[in-house]
């Protein structure tokens, strides 16, 4: 359970200090995820919109690009795909649609709905032929990931219903339909993370095959490797989200750094 | 049709049409609700706003000039506002702009969509080079063209007697009265929307418009003759004059012709 509270306790502050800083003027982390001010001097930018805002056509100032630098860099080098499971806030939209699928049990009553993993990677080149074509931020118009944080911090409106349908999608049609297939962030972010240090790692020595981590797994794949052999799980598609670590009855996953000179 | 029949260059050829055809679905429904969601072209932007097209492209939709806004006045568009989602507008009516000297929501902006150098002179802010929109009125309903007295926007402009003057003129149907009439001087209004903060008709008479929406352009052929300024464009201008001839004939043909006039 410690993972899943620290990433609860890292969602909700990065939120509440975005609110704090709007509604009350506590100038520790301005701005949204899009694009913020960190204690007032060091800026952060979303790499992903900066890039669109590059393909549009847009002049990009060095705030913004040291901003997208910084924030690629570190997930890029330490976090991997970690902004998806530890800051995002639909994270615990999909959490909760797929924590009440397991419940239910929806998954035994439908039918697979087959869904390419890779459909988010289309999605994310689509955003930037859409970019460059139309002179827009493509995604940024109608991500609901901003609707939602944007939402929380700068006033809901509608915003509510794509974070609905976000949530019966993952409920009614597909297992981590939207995390797992669909978002172009949530793609973006397993290529730029796909070399980064945190990783989670497999020791087939304690490793019972009871597969209580690739049921809780939102991206199975990843987990290839478990009861078969030990190794470092190097998917970029890896949130490090850490359910197989709290899963595992048998200390048969864990974080470790990831060993680039001797391989596995 | 047999599974053996389908060669493996036609299992291609078939798979690349139906990626391409997926992709083409998604990329026009995408491409729609885009359309859609930057139609509207009737937003009231903050100050040193980009054109709107620009403007679009780089606006990264972080809020940091609404949190800097210390009068509310600045709002991010959310899903239901109807604008572009996630950029800031204001609804002058509402909450107007407020014209803070320093302009705090202008240097706050990572990304250069709202532009200080449009609202400074020589490095210097100056608010009053913003140009969020302008002023239009309707005359029908503003009351001081009925003769009644009011200058509520007039009073409430920061930029009185040069942004909205007022024009006397004698109240015929009364035949002692006079109007007191607002009128907006188009190149000098910012468009801070206090003048439809204050109108105090039950819908506002005076509404800022985006400057783009609403003023004209005369066309760089036309030259003022009376204005040194406006006539030193044509100062080095060269080229032939031209005479169109005038036909006597065909302007006496026409009044004994028994073709209509039109």
């Amino acid at each position: 359970m410690k993972y899943l509270i620290s990433r609860r306790i890292t969602q909700i502050t990065v939120m509440a200090l975005y609110v704090a800083a709007n509604v009350w003027g506590l100038k520790i982390l301005e701005g949204n995820l899009s694009s913020s001010v960190l204690l007032g001097t060091v800026p952060l930018s979303d790499p992903y919109a900066v890039l669109q805002m590059c393909v549009a056509g847009s002049v990009i100032t060095t705030d913004v690009l040291i901003g997208a630098v910084i924030i690629a860099l570190f997930y890029g080098v330490v976090g991997g795909r970690m902004f998806c499971s530890w800051v995002c806030p639909i994270n615990m939209v999909t959490d909760a649609a797929n924590w009440l699928r397991r419940k239910l049990g929806i998954s035994h009553v439908q039918k697979r709905v087959y869904m390419s993993r890779n459909l988010r990677l289309w999605i994310l080149a689509m955003s930037l032929v859409l970019s460059f074509a139309m002179g827009l931020t493509a995604f940024e118009l109608v991500s609901p990931i901003s609707m939602l944080h944007r939402g929380l911090v700068f006033g809901m409106g509608f915003g509510f219903s794509a974070i609905l349908i976000i949530f019966f999608f993952d409920l009614f049609v597909h297992e981590n339909g939207w995390c797992g297939y669909v978002c172009p962030l949530g793609g973006f972010y397993s290529l730029v993370g796909k070399f980064s240090l945190i990783r989670v790692k497999h020791n087939v020595d304690n490793c019972t095959e009871c597969m209580k981590c690739k049921v809780v797994c939102p991206e199975k794949e990843v987990l290839h490797m478990v009861a078969k052999h030990s190794a470092t799980v190097t998917m970029g598609a890896c949130t490090n989200c850490a359910r197989c670590i709290e899963v595992c009855d048998d200390d048969a996953l864990n974080f470790s750094i990831r060993n680039f000179i001797d391989k596995k | 049709m047999s599974k053996e029949k389908f060669s493996s260059r036609r299992k291609f050829l078939l798979t690349t049409a139906r990626a391409a055809g997926l992709a083409g679905i998604g990329a026009l429904v995408w491409s729609s609700m885009l359309e859609e969601s930057t139609a509207s072209s009737l937003i009231l932007r903050p100050p040193g706003a980009l054109p709107e097209k620009d403007f679009l492209k780089t606006c990264i939709k972080c809020g940091l000039c609404v949190s800097a806004c210390p009068y509310d006045t600045l709002k991010l568009a959310a899903p239901g506002d109807h604008k572009p989602m996630g950029t800031p507008f204001f609804d002058a009516r509402d909450i107007p702009c407020y014209m803070c000297t320093d302009i705090p929501c202008v240097p706050v902006c990572p990304t250069g969509a709202l532009d200080e150098q449009s609202v400074s002179t020589d490095g210097e802010l100056d608010i009053n080079l913003s140009r969020m929109g302008v002023a239009v009125i309707d005359s029908s309903a503003c009351v001081a063209f009925w003769g009644i007295q009011c200058d509520a926007c007039h009073r409430a402009c920061p930029l009185i007697d040069e942004a909205i003057i007022i024009e006397y003129d004698k109240n015929e149907r009364t035949g002692k009265h006079a109007f007191l009439t607002p009128v907006v001087v188009n190149d000098v209004c910012t468009g801070c929307g206090m003048c439809e903060h204050a109108c105090i008709t039950e819908k506002a008479a005076i509404t800022i418009i985006p400057r783009d929406v609403v003023l004209g352009h005369a066309g760089s052929h036309y030259v003022k003759g009376w204005d040194k300024k406006d006539e030193a464009r044509i100062k080095d201008a060269t080229g032939a004059t031209t005479h169109t001839e005038l036909s006597k004939q065909s302007a006496l043909d026409s009044l004994n012709d028994d073709s209509e006039l039109y």
